[in-house]
């Protein structure tokens, strides 16, 4: 039975619900409107309707050489998301299908790591990098984010692995289908919508990593994080070309969020909550 | 049953995910445990060597230490409070009937996205600006003054941030936690006579506990380390205002060079960390055995 709602209920609902999301949404909403003035419009006080300028964007680039930050943290996040499923996925596999007496302490003492607060080893790693030439390199800051990832990219897989019925990998078994056949053509297929995404979910934590991104870099490796944190040195109000700057660096990740919302659920409480 | 050669391969695919996180979880705090005891400056290496604890000693004595763990705690705290009470509530409003509901969830989840310099900088200069942001105008337009957030209130300005940052987040989870609540449940209980409270209190709450200790634990993980929020609007400041653990040891390490007194702050960080995962592991460990 359908429960009864009064029309009066659900606009009351609709009203409120709004308010307070576009409320919400506002500072994001404000900068893609900034990023469509002039400079001097930006500062003049508050004004929803821009004229329609694009020059800021296209001096992001000229001055800023904006592209290239994109480029790398395109790399970054999706090099250090394959990195992580290559390594992550034959140990969720063997987890979900061949579980030992250990594996739940594995699972739990791999979360255990995420919690390492990253400051404690700040100036080993930076060290490290250091004296092995990788600061602000791609690579050194690719395998770093991988290693920060790697417990959340397990557990997804491993709740994820879970679910796919173990009876069909025991009749492939039976018709003689050797492990790695078992692992090409049974697995996988079954398999990919849960690491799709996974690899989702973690393309987007790699992209707003914040911390690594910005002190083990300089100018070669650095990423959006990093491009945009340069922006808070005092030089001036440059409102416009900051929210062109922003409203480029959160779009492709925006988007790509609005079509993860389960699995954001479901990967950041470890699948807890689905 | 699995096979002896099953097993084996097994443990050799787990191998690559167990060694590189050894590694990665042991190799740095063995060296940060080290330098915890050391005096150790690469800028004055005159006086370096062994010092015992007095680099943990400062939390006692230096203010700065004192109030950057304050600080922490200050902002776990404040942004955990208004993001699971802000979360339930407008969970609440998101499960009614709408139109639009799937373009105000869009909406609402939209700040969890933002990279955290984004945010920060997009609330420093356009929210929060003294002389021309979004707050100056409103408080003009009532005839106030506007407020120099980041001057006089710059970890409440921190902690409002964070707190837009976060709200998405508990939303999200609290949200999906509600919409598995059975619905014959729920109308059972309303035929049963209880309002909108008495459902709420034994019914709805009840059912929620698990997601609300999921996203005080998850959430207390990521605030614990709040850094470049703090790094884009007030570097730590005025004084040590808005300095929180993760940004003093930055500052210790990378811009004073006090090895030793940063990698005190790191284990302390890390004792802190533990003192949640502890109870984090438990909530989640539970999970698995269903």
């Amino acid at each position: 039975m359908a429960r009864a709602v009064t029309t009066q209920h659900k606009t009351i609902a609709t009203a409120a619900a709004w308010i307070v999301a576009l409320l919400i949404f506002f500072p994001i909403l404000y900068t893609i409107i900034t990023s469509f003035k002039s400079e001097q419009e930006a500062i003049q006080g508050f004004n929803l309707f821009p004229s329609g300028t694009t020059e800021s964007y296209s001096e992001v680039q000229a001055q800023n050489g904006y592209f290239k930050f994109f480029l790398n943290s395109v790399f970054l996040s999706v090099g250090s998301t394959i990195l992580a499923l290559l390594v992550a996925i034959p140990a969720a596999w063997s987890m979900a299908f061949s579980p030992g007496k250990r594996t739940k302490d594995i699972l739990m003492w791999m979360l255990s790591t995420k919690m390492m607060p990253a400051v404690a080893v700040l100036f080993p790693i930076y060290l490290i990098f250091r004296d092995t030439g990788l600061l602000d390199s791609r690579i050194g800051l690719m395998v770093m984010l991988m290693l920060i990832n790697l417990p959340i990219v397990v557990w997804m897989l491993y709740t994820y692995f879970r679910e796919i019925p173990g009876e069909i990998l025991e009749a492939a078994r039976m018709d003689g289908a050797s492990l790695w056949n078992e692992i090409i053509y049974v697995l996988t297929p079954m398999a990919v919508p849960g690491i799709a995404s996974t690899m989702l979910l973690n393309i987007i934590l790699a992209w707003n990593e914040a911390f690594w991104t910005i002190r083990l870099t300089t100018t070669e490796a650095a990423p959006l994080t990093a491009f945009i944190s340069s922006f808070s040195s005092p030089q001036g109000l440059f409102w416009a070309k900051l929210s062109a700057a922003s409203t480029l660096a959160i779009a492709p990740i925006l988007i790509m969020g609005w079509f993860s919302q389960k699995q954001l659920v479901r990967g950041l409480t470890f699948g807890a909550v689905k | 049953m699995a096979t002896q050669q099953t097993r084996s391969l097994a443990r050799f695919m787990m191998a690559p995910s167990v060694v590189l996180l050894l590694v990665w979880m042991i190799v740095p705090l063995a060296f940060t445990l080290w330098f915890s005891f050391q005096q150790y400056n690469p800028l004055n290496p005159m006086r370096d060597g062994f010092v015992g604890f007095s680099n943990y000693a400062l939390f006692y004595s230096n203010p700065a230490f004192l109030q950057s763990i304050l600080n922490t705690l200050t902002i776990v705290v404040s942004v955990l409070l208004i993001t699971v009470i802000g979360g339930i509530l407008l969970a609440l409003l998101l499960d009614q009937p709408m139109w639009g509901q799937g373009i105000v969830r869009i909406l609402v989840i939209s700040p969890f996205f933002v990279m955290p310099p984004v945010a920060a900088l997009v609330w420093k200069n356009m929210i929060m600006h003294p002389q021309y942001g979004v707050f100056a105008d409103i408080a003009r337009f009532f005839g106030g003054q506007p407020i120099d957030w980041f001057g006089q209130h710059p970890l409440l300005a921190i902690i409002i941030i964070v707190a837009w940052q976060w709200l998405p987040f508990a939303t999200l989870i609290l949200l999906t936690a509600l919409q598995s609540l059975d619905v014959e449940q729920k109308e059972a209980a309303e035929m049963d006579g209880a309002g909108f409270i008495s459902r709420f209190i034994y019914l709805t709450l009840p059912h929620m506990s698990r997601a609300i200790t999921v996203v005080i634990l998850i959430q207390t993980i990521f605030l614990l380390s709040v850094y470049a929020e703090i790094l884009v609007t007030t570097n730590g400041g005025p004084g040590y205002a808005s300095t929180n653990l993760p940004f003093l040891v930055y500052q210790k390490a990378l811009l004073e060079f006090k090895i030793g007194q940063a990698s005190a702050g790191g284990i302390i960080a890390v004792i802190l960390a533990n003192i949640v995962a502890f109870f984090a592991m438990r909530a989640v460990g539970k999970n698995l055995d269903k």
